[in-house]
């Protein structure tokens, strides 16, 4: 298994296809928090989809202020085929030339396979990786390692609010 | 592996004693052909077990993918309110292949329930919260996909094959009596 960039490192910018011909870069998200959620492939069956879930999960990740991103080496193209089939409501990144390099600057690609890790990065508001993991490619990681990430960040930025306040008042 | 983050209550569908040595929780989709296939093997279970083992049943409807899960889900909780939740439950996965809005209404109408007290349920949502609460204690105890399988509060990790099952629950069993 890949060795994945771990929390405090700043989060890697990128700039990837979101749809045949659009661009998203991570810098047009700066100020909110990411899930960026690395995946071998779209079209895995459906009732154990990681890409499933996050879609039903995701009035969860809105109400911490998270923004989702799913992302692989397939096409622009392809994304969008089964982002429609699976009536998806957050972007797929594809990672697709040069092949994987987003995936490798995350330490989230696996070179034999020619594909993404499952790998998951949390990305607080100022850009560094708050919490990530890297599951077995075989397993659907689900979502529960990222809403305790959240709600823990969610958390220290509001006691860090509270230390600001306090500062302010002496 | 996950484990059970929300305690069975009263408030779940629980079928068995209460003072069952195991306690067997599935979260399913009423559209799901994983769950649909898990049914008749979950029953084969429970009588294998008979008063060792009770079962639990909570929804997690992947609703973006099967757009009757949640509609079935929420047939299930009315029939539930009048004490006929798992005669609705097996009626549904029984009829998975025609499973649709028409099927809901006709299952309830076979259960002497009021079809339009239904329709009307469906329209104002009224059982939408329980689902959702179902489903995001499911999220929060680490389920990804279904059916998933809790016993005694440990997720699962094998397939829902009846050895399989059978298996998981003989350890907790045995667990219990070496205590």
């Amino acid at each position: 298994m890949s060795k994945v960039l771990p929390a405090g490192t700043l989060a890697p910018s990128f700039t990837l296809r979101v749809t045949p011909d659009q661009n998203l870069s991570l810098s047009d998200l700066a100020g909110r928090s990411v899930v960026l959620a690395f995946y071998p492939a779209d079209w895995s069956p459906v009732c154990g989809d990681q890409m499933a879930l996050y879609n039903e999960v995701l009035p969860e990740f809105h109400k911490h202020g998270a923004e989702v991103l799913g992302i692989s080496v397939d096409g622009a193209w392809c994304h969008e085929a089964f982002a429609k089939d699976r009536r998806l409501h957050f972007p797929l990144l594809a990672d697709f030339h040069p092949k994987g390099a987003v995936a490798k600057q995350y330490g989230a690609y696996r070179e034999g396979d020619g594909v993404c890790e499952r790998a998951l990065f949390v990305i607080d508001r100022q850009g560094v990786i708050f919490w990530s993991y890297c599951s077995p490619i075989a397993v659907n990681p689900g979502a529960d390692g990222i809403l305790d990430a959240l709600e823990k960040m969610s958390k220290q930025e509001t006691s860090d609010g509270h230390v600001t306040s306090s500062s302010h008042a002496a | 592996m996950g484990t059970l983050r929300v305690p069975v209550t009263p408030h779940d569908h629980i079928k068995g004693p209460a003072n069952a040595p195991v306690t067997l929780v599935e979260y399913g989709d009423y559209e799901c052909p994983g769950c649909g296939a898990a049914h008749p093997i979950v029953n084969l279970v429970l009588e294998h077990f008979g008063p060792k083992l009770r079962f639990v049943f909570r929804h997690f409807p992947l609703t973006q993918v099967h757009p009757n899960a949640e509609p079935a889900a929420e047939s299930a909780e009315f029939a539930g309110a009048h004490d006929r939740f798992w005669e609705m439950h097996d009626g549904i996965y029984e009829n998975q292949d025609n499973l649709s809005p028409p099927l809901l209404l006709a299952l309830a109408r076979a259960l002497g329930l009021s079809e339009l007290e239904l329709s009307e349920a469906l329209v104002s949502e009224k059982y939408a919260p329980k689902i959702k609460s179902d489903f995001l204690g499911g999220v929060r105890s680490g389920v990804n996909g279904t059916p998933s399988f809790f016993t005694n509060g440990y997720q699962h990790e094998g397939t829902y094959a009846f050895e399989d099952l059978v298996l998981a629950i003989e350890r907790h069993l045995h667990a219990k009596a070496s205590l």
